[in-house]
């Protein structure tokens, strides 16, 4: 119910709306007693993000002008606005960048039909069991006239749609694709791709892949009218709501006392951070690294990235049944890890987005390099020169950090990055986190969000996922259109 | 080393030789360096760092830079530069950020020389000076620009270009201070060398990454840059604001560009994505390549003229791991396979063309278009330039006017307004279209519908012998009235046929059915018959102009020849004589088995006579026989169709089609017949002409034409409470079971007609919202919105 009072209040002049909607709720409840016995929903999450307190999220109606506008305009083209809208309205700049290319990639000019486009997006958002996502679209789906069937599986799907299945799996997981895959797909026969179709469903499933690492990390609720956004218990039964249950969360009120508990030792990390970037900014020069230490630095980040545990391996319980949506659900990102393969090396001076990617996107469809270049430069740009309550910082180098060190996990290396800075600037908790949100998102659990950067506000946080979601998707994206240039050569 | 410089003597003269040639690399080349004296060329990669030999037949590794067991990231080279005054120095610019300067001089296998790494991320180029020996510049992806003296260990000066990263640096062949520098975000900067603090001038000089920039070797004001959204600018740098003066637009995001030498308007380009070709291109030309090298199969990654004299060799690496000489003249030249050809449309219909002139002057007795060919003088003339090496081509502009009639299409669209296509007797539709056409100055067409209506109206109702007709035809709608007259004129020509059916037998002796003349040739009966024909004429109110066209209509559709006819009078004798044809059947009702044969007979001899006056005759014939039936003329009326189809009248034989309807329409196969209706209805619809469209598709009898009108006219509905459509019924939602669709003045669910304002969306039944807006002008659900029933 929250998003839509916050609707109505965005926008005043659509007075029509905000009435019917009250009027109904009304009747609705009048007419549940007396003649139907309806039950009545009630929401089950408090406010749109199970990690971060209501309170903190921003009022809608007391947001400034600008990102007023921006709820209004998101609103406007698709009818709601979403938790994660909501959510990244802490970077409003962000928001404004991320909205316009998921209009442009959902409801523009493109090679796919409107339909697929959505159809992909579950299976991008259902191979990381990301309900939310995968509730979110196929009710976009069946509105833009998708066929109900598809939804049961795969294997209702068209042939063409199956045969993307595999590429979906490995972008999700281990992105190193090759030229055989793409060539799989584009060779020429009945149900094949063309590139520029290639390229919009790549993009799409690096999208939601990403999107869906967001979701889990910063724990967004489901909206109201989702499945599992709501319950027909009274109130007074339950004070956790079936997601926290599952994710195992049901303890919060103990994880908040050790939570308090632990305040005392860790009220100095801020400033040990902070000091760890002046010390690295000065001793750069003297302390100069030998190449083979710099390339020794950077497989031990690789290798030890891998086995930082994933935490908790309790599985969660999807509300809807996501995993129809895909096939081999066994597959995932720590299983190559366990068998000891070998992360290829991918450097970034040979193929990078702004160089190689970017042509290659704007070409086979166009604007879309564009706007991602944008939205990347936005992630990576994006800085308020604070941290925690610490005023004018220079983050760079942190940011720099988080974003090479999901690079580093996906076997990208930056010739002129040193990886030794990254274990002086990412702690142990933090790379958990990292790991399991980048990785294998659905794991993430409340526990992890606040056990890393306690004294860090919500927004920064939100800001740090921002940056994951956006060096993942780089990452695949890197991989894959890597792969396509091959095969085009 | 001792041989190197042996070799280097040794080829030291000034005149320089060779033929296209390659080598196979290790690994793919980052960038490549010509020594100056042009005898020696440095390939650097990541995975490869030699200097190679130019000889006269091939290439010869000269020397291994890239030494050491486990060689580090400092010989991973983004960029190399070659020192042009001091033959022993090269520089490179490494991933890592290092930049690296290499002593060929030095006695020991590790030829490093100096090693800076004060760049924190990768160096992405290094620029020598081209006349100082020890100044050395370098830019980085960290937004900085360090110039290095080679005498010292460290950076003299540091110029920042604000963060953004450093693509290109390269100073300036002329002027001795002056260096430019491209930057990621589009920007070029000019710095002077003794000012760090501050750029001299920037601009802003592409969307998106400046991959390249260098300055013209000759003319010290231009520099050149590539980018990534696809073009190649020259810029004017010599007044206040830079200007650009040449734009090429290329098909790949542009990597490296290089002036040609002595070449003043000449200049190389290669790509860094998809396309792996090189180009030349004269920037006075920028549409087409002037030359382009096709050899390798990636990416090139770098591209050096092998002298700085010398126009004709030119060097490339790239990632497909090869080392190229080009020849000048092994180029290809894209000119030449070009053609030179230009076709266009103008606003009203006038059609420009231009071909080289010696195409067009081949046929210069082509006979002038009837539209008006006016060939435009060649107002401008572009003189030939010396210097420019582009084959001339010196092309003729027609400019094809149409007339002012053909080019407007009003007629099309009042045509289509005025015809009449169903709802009135076949007869008075023909009439009505008949006449729309002659006001609208079409007689052809005016005579055609009248042709239709005299052959297809059932004779009952020009002259229709008895009710027996009715049975015959009786698809047709419009036989009511018979009159005296009419039956007299059936009499007559009873009495006709049976003085026709005397003589038949002396010129039509393969006829062996004796019920049908085909023709005769005597004049008594011409005579007897001439009244006859008149008679008719008055009947179907045709003029004299009428008759004349009658008969080129079926000259047209026949000879397809427009020329004109004048009307054999022999003709009118034999036409009469036809008459008792159509009766023929009548009178025959008992073998009228006889009759379907028998007019196949005439069809058949309608075709078979090729000699002129007979066709004519045979052709003329139907013209004064009414009572024919009408499966006879359908041949002709199908060809007839099909000439106005192909001539682009489709209009003409939509319209036809339907208002003959069944009579036709078995004549013509179904895919020819949605062939016509679609152009028809595509037409309309680009005339905005949505009624007539919709009738047409209403009236067709194609069943592809007739379901247009049902696609798309769903409604689809959403409820007004959760927003989502509403599946089975149109008042109560599944999803929130509520009842969507409630009436603003009574309140209750609207279950039958539902009138909604289309400003405000709000409604109610019929009858509430006609009474409430009876006596009130504002919307009834109060959202104040003046609502109005109309």
């Amino acid at each position: 119910m929250k998003h839509a009072t916050a609707a109505t209040e965005t926008i005043e002049n659509d007075s029509f709306t905000v009435t019917d909607v009250f009027k109904i709720c009304i009747r609705c409840e009048r007419l549940s007693k007396k003649d139907f016995g309806v039950r009545i929903p009630r929401p089950l999450g408090n406010g749109p993000s199970r990690f971060i307190p209501e309170k903190e999220i921003l009022q809608v109606s007391k947001v400034d002008p600008r990102t007023q506008s921006i709820f209004e305009d998101a609103f406007a083209a698709l009818g709601r606005l979403d938790n994660i809208s909501l959510v990244m309205g802490f970077h409003p700049q962000y928001l404004e960048s991320f909205l316009r290319t998921q209009h442009y990639l959902l409801q523009m000019d493109g090679p796919l039909s409107l339909h697929y486009r959505h159809y992909i997006g579950i299976m991008a958002a259902a191979r990381h069991q990301c309900s939310y996502l995968v509730n979110l679209h196929v009710n976009d789906f069946l509105q833009v006239g998708g066929d109900s069937k598809w939804l049961n599986g795969l294997d209702g799907a068209p042939q063409k749609l199956q045969a993307l299945g595999e590429l979906n799996k490995i972008l999700a997981h281990r992105p190193w694709l090759t030229k055989a895959h793409i060539e799989h797909l584009l060779k020429a026969e009945e149900h094949s791709w063309s590139l520029a179709e290639l390229i919009h469903a790549v993009v799409l499933l690096t999208h939601y892949h990403s999107l869906a690492s967001f979701t889990f990390g910063c724990g967004i609720t489901p909206e109201i009218h989702s499945d599992g956004g709501h319950t027909f218990r009274p109130p007074s039964l339950s004070q956790y709501c079936v997601c926290d249950i599952a994710n195992g969360n049901g303890h919060g009120h103990l994880e908040e006392r050790r939570g308090n508990h632990q305040v005392s030792e860790v009220s100095g990390e801020v400033e040990v951070l902070m000091e760890r970037m002046k010390q690295l900014q000065e001793c750069r020069d003297e302390e100069e690294a030998s190449q083979e230490e710099m390339a020794t630095r950077f497989e031990r980040e690789k290798t030890e990235s891998m086995l930082v545990a994933t935490a908790e391996d309790e599985e969660c319980v999807p509300s809807r049944d996501v995993s129809r949506h895909f096939e081999d659900p066994s597959y995932g990102y720590k299983d190559f890890s366990r068998r000891g393969e070998h992360v290829p090396t991918f450097r970034v001076q040979d193929y990078s987005w702004e160089d190689h990617g970017y042509s290659l996107v704007n070409r086979l469809y166009p604007d879309v390099g564009q706007l991602l270049d944008e939205k990347f430069q936005m992630a990576y740009n994006l800085t308020y020169n604070t941290m925690a309550m610490h005023k004018d910082v220079d983050t760079t180098m942190l940011r720099r950090a988080i974003w090479n060190y999901i690079h580093c996990m996906f076997g990208i290396r930056y010739d002129d990055y040193d990886y030794g800075e990254i274990n002086q600037l990412l702690d142990r908790s933090f790379k958990v986190y990292i790991k399991t949100m980048v990785c294998s998102p659905e794991k993430t659990t409340k526990r992890m969000y606040e056990s890393f950067w306690r004294q860090f506000q919500h927004s920064e946080k939100v800001h740090v996922n921002l940056l994951l979601m956006e060096a993942r998707m780089q990452a695949e994206l890197l991989y894959a259109l890597r792969a396509i240039t091959r095969y085009m050569t | 080393m001792e041989k190197m410089s042996r070799v280097t003597t040794a080829l030291g003269s000034s005149t320089i030789s060779g033929r296209t040639m390659f080598c196979h690399l290790d690994a793919p080349a980052n960038a490549i360096s010509v020594c100056r004296d042009a005898t020696q060329v440095v390939v650097a990669g990541r995975n490869i760092f030699k200097i190679y030999g130019l000889e006269e037949e091939q290439f010869v590794e000269k020397l291994n830079l890239r030494v050491g067991r486990k060689p580090s990231l400092n010989f991973s080279c983004a960029d190399v530069m070659w020192h042009q005054m001091e033959e022993n120095l090269l520089a490179t610019a490494a991933t890592n950020g290092a930049v690296v300067t290499w002593n060929l001089g030095k006695p020991s296998r590790n030829k490093q020389d100096q090693l800076f790494t004060e760049h924190k991320r990768t160096v992405n180029k290094v620029c020598f000076h081209p006349t100082e020996v020890y100044m050395l510049l370098s830019g980085s992806q960290d937004g900085y620009m360090k110039c290095f003296d080679l005498r010292k260990k460290e950076s003299v000066s540091t110029f920042s270009g604000q963060s953004e990263s450093v693509r290109d640096v390269q100073f300036s062949m002329k002027d001795y201070f002056t260096f430019a520098a491209s930057f990621e975000n589009g920007n070029v900067q000019l710095w002077d060398i003794r000012r760090p603090d501050r750029y001299e001038r920037m601009f802003t000089a592409h969307t998106g990454p400046v991959f390249c920039c260098d300055w013209h070797p000759d003319d010290r004001g231009w520099l050149a840059t590539g980018g990534r959204d696809k073009m190649v600018k020259v810029w004017d740098m010599t007044t206040n604001r830079a200007k650009e003066i040449y734009c090429v637009q290329t098909i790949a995001s542009v990597a490296r560009v290089k002036w040609r030498p002595e070449r003043k308007w000449h200049l190389a380009t290669c790509s860094m994505m998809v396309d792996h070709n090189i180009y030349v291109w004269d920037i006075r030309r920028p549409f087409i390549p002037f030359a382009t090298f096709e050899e390798h199969k990636d990416v090139t990654t770098g591209i050096v003229w092998r002298h700085q004299h010398d126009p004709y060799f030119l060097l490339s690496g790239s990632k497909d791991s090869t080392l190229y000489q080009h020849m000048f003249k092994d180029a290809s030249r894209p000119v030449d396979r070009a053609n030179p050809e230009g076709l266009c449309f103008g606003l009203f219909g006038d059609l420009a063309f231009a071909a080289k002139e010696s195409l067009i002057s081949g046929d210069a007795n082509r006979k002038p278009y009837p539209g008006g060919d006016r060939r435009y003088p060649i107002f401008f003339f572009k003189k030939p330039d010396l210097t420019e090496q582009f084959a001339h081509v010196s092309s003729a502009l027609s400019v094809f006017e149409s007339s002012l009639e053909s080019k407007r299409m009003d007629w099309f669209v009042k045509t289509a307004r005025l015809y009449l296509l169903s709802g009135k007797p076949f007869a008075e539709l023909c009439d009505h279209n008949a006449k729309v056409a002659k006001e609208l100055n079409r007689p052809q067409v005016s005579t055609t519908w009248t042709m239709l209506r005299i052959m297809f109206s059932d004779p009952a109702n020009l002259s229709t012998p008895g009710p027996n007709h009715i049975g015959k035809l009786g698809t047709l709608p419009l036989m009511n009235s018979f009159s005296m007259k009419e039956m007299g004129m059936g009499t007559e020509s009873r009495l006709d046929r049976s003085k026709g059916e005397s003589r038949q037998d002396n010129i039509h002796l393969e006829l062996g059915n004796s019920l049908i003349n085909s023709n005769n040739d005597e004049n008594e009966e011409t005579e007897g018959s001439e009244g006859q024909a008149e008679y008719m004429f008055g009947d179907a109110e045709l003029d004299d102009d009428d008759l004349y066209s009658m008969d080129m209509f079926f000259s047209l559709v026949f000879s397809a020849e427009e020329q004109e006819y004048t009307l054999p009078q022999e003709a009118f004798p034999l036409r009469h004589e036809i008459m008792d044809n159509p009766l023929a059947p009548e009178h025959l009702q008992q073998d009228k088995a006889d009759s379907p044969q028998a007019s196949g007979n005439e069809a058949e001899v309608m075709c078979l006579t090729p000699i002129e006056s007979f066709s004519l005759i045979s052709i003329s014939q139907p013209l004064f026989s009414p009572h024919l039936p009408a499966p006879f003329f359908c041949p002709v009326v199908r060809e007839m169709l099909s000439h106005y189809a192909e001539q682009g009248d489709v209009q003409m034989a939509v319209s036809v089609l339907i208002v003959l309807g069944d009579r036709i329409r078995k004549e013509i196969d179904d895919l020819t017949q949605e062939h016509w209706y679609m152009s028809y209805i595509d037409l309309l619809q680009r005339f905005e002409l949505w009624n007539v469209s919709n009738e047409v598709i209403k009236l067709s009898t194609c069943s592809a034409i007739t379901c247009l009108n049902q696609t798309s006219t769903t409604l689809h509905v959403n409820c007004s409470n959760c927003k989502r459509p509403m599946s089975n019924r149109g008042w109560i939602c599944d999803r929130c079971h509520q009842c969507a669709s409630v009436c603003a003045v009574c309140h209750h669910v609207v279950k039958g007609l539902f009138v909604w304002c289309q400003g405000c969306s709000h409604g109610g039944h019929l009858e509430h919202v006609k009474n409430w807006l009876k006596s009130s002008s504002h919307c009834p659900a109060g959202c104040g919105h003046l609502c109005e029933y109309t």
